[in-house]
């Protein structure tokens, strides 16, 4: 069931990153976000979307538009059958990579967009959401 | 998967990026220009990102890499074109590129480059 | 008992209909009348006949078909809109929609309809109903110009202006938020962009006071112009703004800072190769007038 407001990515290859990045980009601007806040929550996407691919071998992407009010935003849940993650508070340091990273793709997406909620535990996946309000 | 092409133009190697890249593309990249770069004995290399409407950690990790590479084979790297949105964006991140040197356009780039090597001349001993 | 009362009110309900519809020109004259006496009700008898006699219209339009108001609600916006647009107070423009009750109401105890009576309860709450959705578009359209004009502010109070070839500075003026230091900071960026300028002077001298947020914004714009491959400087900054920002711990590691924009200036032009040489202190103009 999907509106049209609303929509499910697989996360499978690399192509699937650049399809996630370019679907993220549209529905951004449908959003009324403006052109630094697309590429920031584009951005965090893309670093989200590779996290589910490296680490968790695959996942999905929901991608939708949110309101609150008179603003609206995009609301990207990300979420994979993967290991999980044990130490939450350490993986959302800059710096901290069990991929061989550069460490900034959990940490660093979550300052690119303005709310942020990480649900995972080892055996049970990942669950990434994020949201970037227009301004 | 892509492969971006790189063009020569005297000692400098040009990669102007025109498409949403694929890590694998990136990675591909990343050996060919250091091929190139034995090949041919570039003294620079332009990496144009005009063209990008994001870059994200690997893609930033990419230019980093290049640069090593680059200086190891006695070329700079100058990433140049990037759009300010795209700026912003990796400043929160929070990739500052350290040791990749950047131009506001190609031309500036080229100027930089050329600027460099007559530096390096001047500095050699006599 | 509900039920009871619905058939009741419901019987009243038609009724009221009805007179609507027997009477329009004699309510629609009268509640004229009545909206010209309201303050400010006298602006354009004939714009107010108008609009009065299409929302009667569709205030009938709306019992009679399957309730839709939207209609309805539409020129209700429209008039609270052009109202406002002429200075009339939001209470005034309720005041008019009020009035019809005063003129339906006339007309019943006329009549002395007792069915009539019972529906104009149910009358007078639909008309409350829509004299406050007028008052509601009202705030909702103060709101939007309120946005609009702060948004002008914002574009007006952020000049990117060129010093010289290469070199462009924003003189910034006025108490800095962080939604203003990120417009600046784009427009900022854009610039450089746009006119190839590889060095930036930001000037804060007219800036009172800065907090974390905005020191971190600065901070970043600084840093962002660097990965475009230009250098910025931060000029003006007062005693106290220097104070905060050592205070909070925020640190500006290798950015270049200058006491004035005109030191800023000097040092840019040292820093792009331009070479400014002192003039001659005296210099005699002799001109030459002709046909004399």
């Amino acid at each position: 069931m999907t509106s049209p407001d609303e929509q499910l990515l697989p996360i499978n290859s690399n192509g699937d990153v650049v399809l996630v990045r370019q679907q993220v980009r549209a529905v951004a601007i449908q959003a009324g976000l403006s052109l630094v806040d697309q590429t920031k929550v584009v951005t965090a996407a893309s670093e989200l979307a590779r996290n589910a691919l490296v680490y968790a071998g695959g996942g999905q992407v929901k991608i939708e538009i949110v309101r609150n009010g008179a603003r609206s935003g995009l609301r990207l849940t990300f979420s994979d059958d993967g290991p999980g993650i044990p130490d939450i508070e350490q993986a959302l340091t800059d710096g901290w990579t069990t991929g061989g990273g550069l460490g900034l793709g959990l940490s660093g997406s979550r300052r690119l967009v303005d709310e942020f909620d990480l649900q995972s535990a080892p055996g049970k996946g990942t669950l990434v959401t994020v949201t970037k309000w227009s301004r | 998967m892509d492969r971006v092409p790189i063009l020569k133009l005297g000692d400098i190697l040009i990669v102007s990026i025109q498409i949403d890249l694929e890590d694998q593309s990136v990675l591909a990249l990343q050996e060919d220009l250091a091929d190139k770069i034995v090949d041919t004995g570039a003294r620079g290399v332009i990496i144009d990102i005009t063209a990008v409407e994001i870059v994200d950690s690997f893609i930033g990790r990419m230019f980093a890499t290049i640069a090593s590479i680059s200086r190891m084979l006695d070329a700079e790297t100058v990433v140049v074109g990037m759009r300010p949105a795209v700026a912003i964006t990796l400043v929160e991140l929070g990739l500052s590129l350290g040791g990749v040197r950047t131009a506001l356009n190609l031309e500036k780039g080229v100027a930089l480059l050329n600027h460099l090597d007559g530096a390096q001349i001047a500095a050699a001993p006599r | 008992m509900g039920a009871i009362l619905t058939v009741q009110s419901d019987a009243g309900r038609r009724r009221i209909e009805e007179l609507l519809q027997q009477h329009e020109e004699h309510v629609l004259k009268r509640w004229l009348e009545i909206a010209a006496t309201t303050p400010g009700g006298h602006a354009d008898r004939g714009d107010m006949t108008v609009r009065l006699t299409e929302i009667y219209q569709a205030l009938r339009q709306s019992f009679i078909g399957s309730g839709d108001t939207s209609d309805l609600r539409g020129l209700l916006a429209e008039l609270s809109r052009s109202r406002a647009r002429q200075g009339f107070a939001p209470t005034e423009t309720a005041n008019v929609v009020f009035g019809l009750k005063q003129a339906v109401f006339e007309l019943i105890e006329g009549d002395g309809d007792t069915e009539a009576l019972k529906g104009f309860v149910w009358f007078s709450r639909t008309i409350d109903d829509l004299g406050l959705f007028t008052f509601e578009s009202y705030a909702t359209a103060r709101e939007k110009i309120i946005l609009d004009q702060a948004e002008q502010l914002l574009e007006l109070s952020t000049p990117v202006v060129k010093l010289w070839e290469g070199i462009v500075a924003v003189p910034l003026i006025g108490t800095l938020d962080s939604a203003r230091t990120q417009v600046v900071m784009e427009k900022l960026l854009q610039t450089l962009v746009e006119t190839g300028s590889e060095h930036a002077v930001i000037d804060i001298t007219g800036v009172p006071a800065v907090d974390t947020q905005v020191a971190q914004h600065l901070l970043k714009t600084v840093v962002a112009a660097r990965l475009m491959g230009a250098e910025c400087v931060i000029s003006g900054i007062r005693p106290q703004i220097a104070h905060t920002i050592v205070t909070l711990g925020i640190e500006f590691g290798d950015i270049v800072t200058k006491a004035s924009l005109s030191d800023a200036l000097a040092y840019m032009l040292r820093q792009s190769g331009v070479q400014v040489v002192k003039g001659r202190g005296t210099r005699v103009t002799v001109r030459t007038e002709e046909g004399d």
